[in-house]
């Protein structure tokens, strides 16, 4: 329905510029018979002029409409639901909702109810159904009333001596404004989601316990009364999997992003740069999806008969213990999300590297050369030193991007919370818990799912600081050569 | 600083050659340029290491994939049994016990009581055997009691066996196919009833249950929707708050603060706008779950950072002699920036939008939050269905246990990496031809 009404509205202001446009000329040769002075602004201005009057009110109506419509729609539903649906408890009044919309869009609903909400199902559909065409039709008569005041308004004041070109640059600077206005609603939008539900968690879980506790297990039952109703949300197991993960990463990504970058801007010749460069941008490419696919099907259980083998063969000798130990391990391990996530962040690294190498001035180079020393003496003499807190930055940047990684954990990592610093153990991270936490059933409001609110707002802080720090670092160092 | 310079320099001065000197500046020099090799060789190691991984990841998902773009159909002539099939409702016979119990009689396999051995033949063909039959009982009732010839996909253990994916030689308890199966398999293949064909039914059907008849359409459909909301928000919202940071923004503290913002954006993890997208779109505007329109919303908050920061570069890119000629001529600002600056500074526009659409196209983590990865098996007809989307796709058929789940989804990712080999392609195309310096 909104879009037969944003097509409709798209073309009364097509019809409003070319009116506009006409108007325009008629006027202001009427003016010019008249022995008057030319017009202000050229017709197309005064047509641009009638489109902005016409479209953006209306559109304004859309938007809100966009917006806001499905919150009231639900509003109006929730408050004309009947007594049995009223006694629901909160998660399942939720479903029960989610599914009447469905039945009122003429699809299956998700749930089999009993008998009579399962009526209250059908009436319910039918009102969600009624309530939104209700709606949307207003939405509709609303945009064209505005579309036609707003032509009204225009129309009149279409004359020769309207500084149109002015007025139609004016409208354009406060969209152009509105359009960056939108990253910082981003944000904001991002912070209040976050906080606003991770502030429902933090009732009924206290922070210390979330921030400090040693124990996560967020299998809270469904019903109240039923055993291993409470769970527990200590966080610290979470903390511990992510820096163990990123820790190993890093240990792939800087070394060899490092020495790439320095190979490429030091040594590589022309061709082989021209070769190597694009590889490392397809690496760059590759989807999150696939290194977990890799992970999970190729580097998990080359790894672990890798292992199980030194591990047989270490069984019955002086290292007995170890041997049992690495005879058992598993597929999901630390050290597999770890390395293949640190081949992911090779480009990242090499990059922003190769950028910040670059930036060193030549003049340090043909000095170091005079002197007479290596190119490798240069590298690590000359070119690092000076390069390092850029370099520094990036691995920032690089961390925040490892801890912030979700699809290659999830696929490879793991679920078991453990406190663990041993990189052949199954380890569990905050993003991955995050997506086991709101996917799969889940109902709004108990603590489990809110919980995956705290551990986003806790991630979206950590990396925030850790991509200031890097910035405000790349920033400061790359001002000393400019 | 080679040996030759210093033996020269010493002569010159007149002075004695201390040999134990020589050879042991000598010596070091032969340290320093070890060394100096040695510190190349990091490098080359390091290269290599990046490059040698992409082939191997490449190669690992090709080799895994590849047999997916193949099936095997299996051709069985049935006798429509007329006290067995239902005239009026074809759908509820069991044609694939009848084709089954009739290919035992034919292989000369006699049955047991309980028909143990009919179930095991029937889980040799697809599921798909049955609704082929029923449509054709269904279009000619006429065909009941006369015999026709039925093609139906081998059932997904079936086909890997035909592929050697199965191999004969894994003891009996570890396969999935009994030994007998195997036999009964290699009679039908002598038999010339079972036809290898490429796998169309991959890029023409939706997601299934059954492997054999799962595949990408209704996936592909539901990205390319996102796809387009996606563009539809980011990019003209993107090129225009960059428009304005780049050439309007006064220089303040409110723009300062919109700059520090969006690059902090660009950095914050994707599975955090995941979590934006089911506070604000899901819970609080109530738009629908798993739909094309939540996530194209999603990744057009995500993607919008970098194609500002990326239009931002190319416009300043542009030498500031074009708008003062411009300004010059008498043309405002507006007129200026949108007549000569941003056409001068599309290409690369262009090029850093498709990369970040490429981007989007490839994310999976705020997917996963707004429900993309329930099962659908439907192809999408609009943006507000639900759907799925390629790279949730890869990630439901990972978690799939059936094995020949894993090689769809090798073949799922290879047409993932193709659609963003293309765009990538695309886009160096574009910084290619209209690459230009100032």
């Amino acid at each position: 329905m909104i879009w037969f009404f944003l097509l409709v509205v798209i073309a009364l202001s097509a019809l409003a510029f070319i009116g506009g446009r006409g108007l325009a000329v008629r006027r202001a040769d009427a003016q010019t018979r008249a022995g008057g002075s030319k017009a202000h602004s050229r017709p197309a201005q005064h047509g641009l002029y009638a489109l902005i009057w016409v479209g953006a009110p209306s559109l304004l109506v859309l938007i809100l409409a966009g917006v806001f419509s499905g919150g009231i729609a639900h509003q109006a539903l929730v408050a004309g639901a009947s007594p049995e649906v009223e006694q629901l408890e909160p998660f399942r009044r939720e479903a029960f909702f989610s599914d009447a919309y469905l039945v009122g869009a003429g699809q299956p609903s998700q749930q089999i109810w009993p008998a009579p909400l399962a009526e209250q199902l059908t009436v319910q559909g039918r009102r969600a159904a009624e309530i939104r065409t209700t709606l949307s039709i207003g939405t509709g008569i609303a945009a064209l009333i505005a579309a036609v005041l707003g032509g009204l308004f225009v129309f009149i004041r279409i004359r020769p001596d309207l500084r149109a070109r002015n007025r139609v640059e004016d409208w354009i600077g406060v969209v152009l404004f509105a359009c960056s206005a939108v990253a910082v609603l981003t944000t904001i939008g991002i912070v209040f989601s976050l906080l606003w539900d991770s502030l429902r968690f933090f009732q009924s879980v206290p922070v210390a316990e979330f921030l400090f506790g040693t124990k996560w297990s967020p299998q809270i039952a469904i019903r109240a009364d039923q055993v291993g109703s409470s769970g527990a949300f200590g966080a610290v197991p979470l903390f511990a999997g992510t820096f163990l993960i990123m820790i190993i990463a890093m240990c792939v990504a800087a070394p060899v992003g490092l020495f790439s970058a320095i190979y490429l801007s030091e040594y590589a010749s022309r061709g082989s740069r021209a070769v190597v460069k694009p590889v490392l941008e397809i690496l760059a490419g590759v989807p999150t999806v696939v290194y977990g696919f890799f992970a999970a099907l190729t580097v998990g259980p080359a790894l672990r008969v890798f292992f199980n083998s030194i591990g047989d063969f270490l069984i019955g000798g002086p290292l007995n213990d170890i041997g049992l130990y690495l005879s058992l391990v598993q597929n999901q391990m630390a050290l597999v999300a770890g390395a293949v996530m640190g081949i992911m962040l090779i480009p990242f690294v090499s990059s922003l590297s190769d950028d910040i190498i670059n930036s060193v001035p030549q003049t340090l180079r043909d000095g170091s050369y005079a002197m007479g020393a290596t190119k490798s003496e240069t590298v690590k003499k000359v070119l690092l030193p000076a390069a390092l807190p850029g370099i520094a930055g990036a691995l920032l940047l690089a961390m925040s991007r490892a801890i912030g990684e979700t699809m290659i954990v999830t696929m490879a990592a793991g679920l078991a919370a453990k406190l663990t610093l041993n990189p052949l153990d199954t380890v569990t991270t905050v993003t991955v818990q995050i997506v086991t936490l709101l996917t799969g059933d889940q109902e709004f409001n108990s603590p489990k799912t809110l919980a995956a609110f705290g551990l986003g707002l806790t991630l979206f802080l950590v990396t925030l600081v850790l991509n200031i720090v890097a910035q405000r670092i790349v920033q400061t160092y790359r001002e000393q050569y400019d | 600083m080679t040996d030759a310079t210093l033996s020269k320099g010493a002569d010159s001065q007149g002075v004695g050659v201390d040999p134990a000197r020589v050879s042991k500046l000598q010596a070091g020099i032969k340290k320093r340029y070890a060394k100096e090799a040695r510190f190349k060789l990091y490098g080359v190691l390091a290269v290599s290491v990046a490059v040698g991984f992409l082939l191997l990841l490449l190669g690992r998902i090709i080799e895994q994939g590849h047999t997916a773009f193949y099936a095997h159909e299996i051709t069985l002539p049935v006798y429509m049994d007329p006290a067995r099939i239902d005239r009026t409702y074809p759908q509820g016979t069991n044609f694939e016990l009848l084709v089954a119990e009739q290919e035992l009689v034919r292989l000369g396999v006699q049955d047991d009581e309980q028909g143990t051995k009919a179930r095991a033949m029937r889980s040799l063909f697809s599921s798909e055997l049955k609704f082929r039959a029923a449509a054709l009982v269904r279009n000619n009732p006429n065909i009941i009691g006369q015999t026709v010839t039925i093609a139906a996909p081998a059932s997904d253990e079936a086909d890997l066996f035909y592929k050697g994916e199965i191999s004969r030689d894994t003891p009996s308890d570890q396969r999935r196919i009994s030994d007998q199966q195997i036999v009964w398999l290699d009679q039908m293949k002598a038999s010339g009833a079972v036809r290898t064909h490429f796998n169309g039914a991959l890029f023409t059907n939706g997601d299934s249950t059954e492997p054999e008849l799962a595949g990408v359409l209704g996936a592909v459909v539901g990205s390319a929707l996102m796809l387009l909301v996606t563009a539809l928000i980011a990019i003209p919202i993107g090129i225009g708050a960059a428009v304005y940071l780049e050439e309007f923004s006064p220089r303040n503290r409110i723009s300062d603060l919109i700059e520090v913002n969006i690059n902090n954006l660009a950095a914050v993890p994707s599975i955090v706008y995941g979590l934006l997208g089911v506070a604000l779109f899901i819970n609080w505007m109530h738009l629908p779950r798993s739909s094309p329109l939540v996530g194209g919303l999603v990744l057009a908050l995500m993607a919008l950072p970098t194609i500002i920061i990326a239009t931002r570069s190319s416009l300043k890119a542009v030498p500031p002699s074009i708008r003062e000629a411009a300004l010059a001529m008498g043309a405002s600002r507006t007129q200026t920036v949108f007549q000569h600056v941003l056409p001068l500074a599309m290409p690369g526009v262009m090029t850093g939008t498709i990369i970040s659409m490429a981007h989007a196209l490839g994310e999976t983590a705020p997917l996963l939050l707004i429900g993309m990865v329930s099962f659908v098996p439907g192809i999408p007809h609009s943006a507000v269905e639900p759907t799925g989307a390629l790279p949730s796709l890869v990630y439901i058929w990972e978690n799939a246990s059936e094995r020949a789940f894993h090689e769809r989804t090798a073949a799922a990712i290879l047409v993932l990496l193709a659609f963003m080999i293309v765009m990538n392609a695309g886009a160096i195309l574009l910084r290619r031809r209209f690459e230009r310096r100032w």
